[in-house]
């Protein structure tokens, strides 16, 4: 409950409740929860079976998922053989997307600094909480769904079948990106048709896998996109552009700081700020497998290994700039602000409950104890404004409530015939069971 | 014209005290925005707050900003207690600063706070008592389009 960045989460009746509005879909529950009580909704690997041809699009993080002997290439011929009849290598078309970037910086004349958009969960937290910050949005489609649209439209007519019985499936290292599918942060047309979590998918794909021998390795190694691969990881996007005046930012805390900044009108002078939510990137989700640091390194270690063997293996960037002057890469809609509600749409109304807010919060312990379900005494005196909890809730605040329990407590106890401890004592023991 | 509608809110802002700096124009953020105040007139108002305090924390020893809000304006009022300025009118130039190089190097003081003030409020009103200290009014009119 506290690890959720914008308070999103109450506990109600013993189970976690999330807010729908203020969520960002971020996955820090995911990854905090031990009990596993909060899960993605991802699809089963069984959805495929829905579909005439299935094609697996995985993000480059599952690269990172296995040992450094085990390149790309394997990857994608591993998909194929766990179900898949076909599997397209998303780094390619990040390294298009990563050229298209560049264009659009060049001829960009807009507030800065400008933001990625490679991680919904960045944009969603932008709407959310600084939606005055959209424009700042770099309006570039992301490269999961410029390769589902291309994929569909390549397929359907090589096989002769409909779009739709083709299945796109993009396999994912986070909640979020399944969530930009099922729901676009913006109104862009999506072809992708579901997502599998890299955790799901792992163990299937482990067992199929080969090692790479001496004489495949140099050849899957020239396969790789340099400029897409480092999508996985924070910073690893522009590396290899060698682009200025880039700031990388993981970490959703790191996030909200540097956010502040950019509201209160500092970083002008930078170009673009590439944030991730996960720590280290896309390698860190919290549906992928492998130690965060370890995958991010295995990328690192990768991208070092293209440069020192001067691999490129990306599309020819004379086509790339070619549609990009034909509006390939834009989106269609700008990124919509979807602030979270005011206290009262009358302000002087807002003034009032903000008012009361703070005297209920004044009259709070503000230990943060969680007891009441919300996760501070703060986001608890909000919810009571709103109409959505009940003073009587939070345990401190009520001597009365605590009287009764007291009693109560007695009444028990007397029941018991045990009356053999100290009275100052009873009471903190009743509060503590209550806790539990 | 103070109804029982009005926000007065008070914030106190100590000299020198670089890890919390920008935390006020933070709070003031987060207060309109719950208000449900345009959010581009929150952006103004944050803004200016955050060069305001900014100000206190890098030449005064305190400072009070008071946060006021009316169904009409924000208004933002500070009186910091600190070495003053001697020329306001060379001090609300773009580039013109008093900054020493150890704030220059933190990578403040580049002389564009006093402007910045101006450029974003719709009202801004500045004296100062040299030994004293210096006194900033800023008004910010909800229904304006903004000078931006």
């Amino acid at each position: 409950m506290r690890v959720c960045p914008t308070q999103a989460i109450r506990i109600k009746n013993g189970k976690a409740v999330i807010l729908e509005e203020k969520c960002i879909d971020c996955g820090e529950c995911i990854t905090a929860c031990p009990n596993e009580a909060i899960v993605a909704l991802t699809d089963p690997i069984g959805e495929l079976n829905r579909f005439k041809y299935t094609v697996a699009i995985p993000s480059p993080a599952l690269y990172a998922q296995f040992g450094r002997s085990i390149l790309p290439d394997k990857i994608l011929t591993g998909l194929k053989k766990i179900g898949f009849d076909d599997a397209h290598d998303l780094a390619i078309t990040c390294g298009d997307t990563s050229l298209a970037i560049e264009h659009f910086l060049e001829e960009y004349s807009g507030p800065k600094p400008l933001i990625s958009n490679c991680c919904p969960s960045v944009v969603s937290l932008i709407q959310v909480r600084y939606p005055q910050l959209v424009d700042h949005i770099i309006p570039i489609k992301l490269p999961k769904r410029l390769a589902a649209k291309e994929i569909k439209e390549r397929k359907s007519k090589e096989l002769g079948l409909k779009p739709d019985e083709i299945g796109t499936f993009y396999i994912t290292p986070c909640p979020v990106k399944m969530i930009a599918i099922k729901q676009p942060p913006s109104e862009e047309e999506c072809y992708l048709d579901g997502a599998i979590s890299i955790a799901d998918i792992y163990g299937p794909l482990l067992s199929v896998l080969e090692s790479e021998d001496k004489g495949s390795y140099r050849k899957s190694l020239e396969s790789i996109c340099i400029l897409g691969i480092g999508w996985a990881v924070a910073g690893g996007m522009h590396r290899t552009q060698g682009l200025k005046n880039v700031l990388d930012v993981s970490g959703i805390a790191e996030i909200i700081a540097t956010f502040d900044d950019i509201e209160r009108g500092k970083l002008q002078n930078i170009d673009l700020i590439v944030p991730y939510t996960c720590p280290q990137g896309c390698v860190g989700g919290s549906l992928t497998v492998e130690n965060r640091y370890i995958s991010y390194n295995k990328i690192l270690r990768l991208l070092e290994k293209l440069e020192q063997e001067n691999v490129e293996a990306c599309r020819d960037k004379r086509e790339i700039r070619e549609r990009y002057r034909q509006k390939y890469f834009h989106m269609q809609q700008k990124y919509e602000p979807r602030p979270i509600q005011a206290l009262d749409e009358d302000l002087g109304k807002a003034i009032m409950k903000r008012e009361r807010k703070q005297r209920i919060y004044d009259s709070l312990p503000k230990v943060d104890c969680g007891i009441c379900g919300a996760p501070t005494c703060l986001t608890f005196a909000e919810d009571v404004v709103k109409g959505d909890a009940q003073l009587s809730d939070c345990i401190f605040n009520v001597p009365s409530r605590f009287k009764e329990l007291t009693g109560e407590l007695f009444r028990l106890l007397d029941t018991f015939g045990s009356m053999s401890e100290g009275k100052g004592r009873k009471p903190r023991k009743e509060k503590r069971r209550k806790k539990s | 014209m103070v109804s029982r509608h009005d926000l007065s809110h008070a914030f106190r802002i100590k000299g020198r005290n670089f890890s919390k700096a920008g935390s006020v124009s933070i709070d003031i953020k987060e207060i309109l925005r719950e208000l449900g105040i345009d959010p581009a007139i929150v952006r103004r108002a944050a803004i200016a707050a955050y060069e305001a305090e900014m100000n206190v924390v890098m030449y005064a020893d305190k400072g009070e900003m008071i946060l006021r809000l009316n169904p009409k304006a924000i208004r933002i009022t500070l009186e910091d207690e600190g070495p003053g300025i001697e020329d306001i009118e060379m001090a609300m130039q773009e580039g013109y600063s008093t900054a020493t190089e150890e704030i220059r190097e933190m990578g403040f003081g580049a002389g564009m706070g006093l402007p910045n003030i101006k450029k974003n409020a719709d009202v801004f009103e500045l004296k100062s008592t040299v030994g004293k200290g210096t006194s900033y009014n800023i008004i910010i009119y909800l229904n304006s389009t903004g000078k931006t």
